[in-house]
């Protein structure tokens, strides 16, 4: 891991030095707390978006395997259009056109809601593809123990699908950390935000960006770790 | 009990699992067996007969009471019964012992510990203990069954439902298997068995339901069944199963 890391570094050095870049880390150094505080946000936002797109990615499955068609059909094409439209357009129109006129001027909630809708539309489909690859003779079983229907999701049919959903669904989350950074298109001076203010600042056209991965770096490895420490805990063989 | 089905019927799309079959047992039937060939509609009447499948068409009662077909009735209904089934079902995310508690505290609201004592009492009574604490993947299918059968038993049902329980099992395993039934049948438990195992179901059985093609071809008493079929169709199916044992 950290000899590719090195590696990495290496090849990148090489080529800043092939096109000559003139490097001005002193600019960098001199917006640190404003680094940290774009970081802060970009971090706090996230997680709160984390629950509200696990929480409307679950509740658009669950409408996506109702009974009642109209439902069935408003949730999916909640979904479809969701996914099927750029994350900065919905942004936009959300933001300056919805919810100006639901007189809603807080960017931040507006932001968070928006980029939890987003992603929850993709977990949705990563919820709905675990939970109908569970057997029919599994829900046979949970009928034939007398189980209900709520029941059977939460004893049967959520812990199977948790462990098969997991490594989507991490992938999602991270994404939606890179996500946020487009939530500066409706004044969120998040991490990216803060970095092209640097930039600006400074005269240095490149030098923010590569903090700025490392910052992304620092959040998404971990997770993808716990991740897959988390998948090892679920495994169990069928 | 007394066990009757008035035409009924099961379609999945154009096919008729079960047509208009019809049948009574006699008063005191307590271990039916449910024989035909593959295909013949054995599995869907054990599931109607449990309340597990709501048929399309026709009724089935149970000591002339008609078992009700709105989803609560049916429920509650199945709540009363145990079922095995031919691929064990157990839930592979759970041990042993919590597939049998698991139910009884969530369905029938046991306390904690009275569950677990009660799942411990059945897998050491069915020959499970040092079990206790393994999943599915980690017991043999006849252990599975075993497992599963404590599981249909647990919660002390009315009528315990087995489909094919020894179908998936070498011949090892399906003794175990089915000494386990046997047992059970001595013990006096009301018992409906779907199977293949014709020399078994003359041991146990005291009832036989004969299904061909979705209908009741033969209902009789096991002595009468095994002894004189009155349809040609069960002649040839019991003719053709004792040829090599």
């Amino acid at each position: 891991m950290l000899g590719l890391f090195a590696l990495a570094a290496a090849c990148f050095y090489g080529v800043f030095s092939a096109v000559e870049y003139p490097w001005n880390w002193s600019g960098v150094w001199k917006y640190r707390q404003q680094f940290l505080n774009g970081w802060l946000t970009t971090m706090a936002l996230s997680l709160v978006a984390m629950i509200v797109s696990v929480a409307s990615g679950f509740l658009l499955m669950l409408g996506r395997r109702a009974r009642w068609l109209p439902v069935r059909m408003g949730c999916g094409s909640v979904v479809e259009v969701v996914r099927g439209s750029p994350l900065l357009v919905q942004l936009l129109i959300g933001h300056y056109i919805i919810a100006q006129a639901m007189h809603i001027d807080h960017p931040l909630f507006t932001g968070i809601v928006l980029l939890g809708c987003f992603e929850g539309a993709y977990l949705a489909e990563i919820f709905r593809g675990a939970v109908e690859s569970i057997s029919a003779s599994q829900l046979e079983a949970a009928r034939a123990v007398g189980f209900s229907k709520a029941q059977t999701y939460r004893f049967v049919i959520i812990p199977q699908a948790l462990r098969r959903a997991l490594p989507g669904t991490t992938g999602q989350l991270v994404s939606l950390i890179k996500d946020s950074s487009l939530l500066s298109v409706i004044g969120i001076e998040e991490l990216v935000q803060k970095v092209k203010i640097m930039n600006a600042a400074n005269f240095a056209p490149l030098e923010g960006y590569l903090p700025l991965a490392l910052a992304y770096l620092v959040v998404t490895l971990p997770l993808s770790h716990l991740a897959r420490r988390l998948e090892g805990r679920f495994a169990y063989e069928t | 009990m007394k066990l009757e089905t008035h035409g009924v019927t099961k379609r999945y799309g154009a096919h008729a699992a079960l047509d208009g079959a019809s049948f009574a047992t006699g008063d005191e039937a307590r271990v039916i067996a449910l024989l035909g060939p593959s295909g013949g509609g054995k599995s869907t009447l054990l599931r109607v007969l449990g309340s597990l499948l709501v048929p399309d068409d026709g009724h089935v009662s149970l000591d002339a009471r008609v078992l009700p077909h709105d989803e609560e009735g049916a429920l509650k209904e199945r709540r009363g019964n145990g079922f095995v089934f031919q691929g064990y079902n157990l839930f592979p995310h759970l041990t042993a012992l919590q597939n049998i508690a698991l139910p009884l505290r969530e369905v029938h609201g046991m306390a904690e510990t009275q569950a677990t004592q009660r799942a411990l009492e059945l897998l050491h009574r069915l020959g499970l203990a040092g079990h206790e604490h393994k999943r599915p993947s980690q017991l043999s299918g006849g252990q599975q069954q075993r497992a599963a059968i404590a599981r249909a038993l647990a919660p002390k049902p009315r009528l315990l439902l087995l489909d094919e329980p020894t179908s998936a099992l070498d011949p090892v395993m399906t003794g175990e298997v089915l000494d386990v039934i046997r047992e059970l049948a001595e013990a006096g438990q009301s018992i409906i068995l779907a199977t293949h195992e014709i020399s078994f179901a003359r041991k146990v059985a005291d009832w036989v339901v004969f299904l061909a093609a979705g209908k009741v071809e033969e209902s009789s008493a096991a002595g009468e069944f095994f002894t004189r079929p009155k349809t040609e169709l069960a002649q040839q199916y019991l003719e053709g199963l004792s040829k090599y044992r």
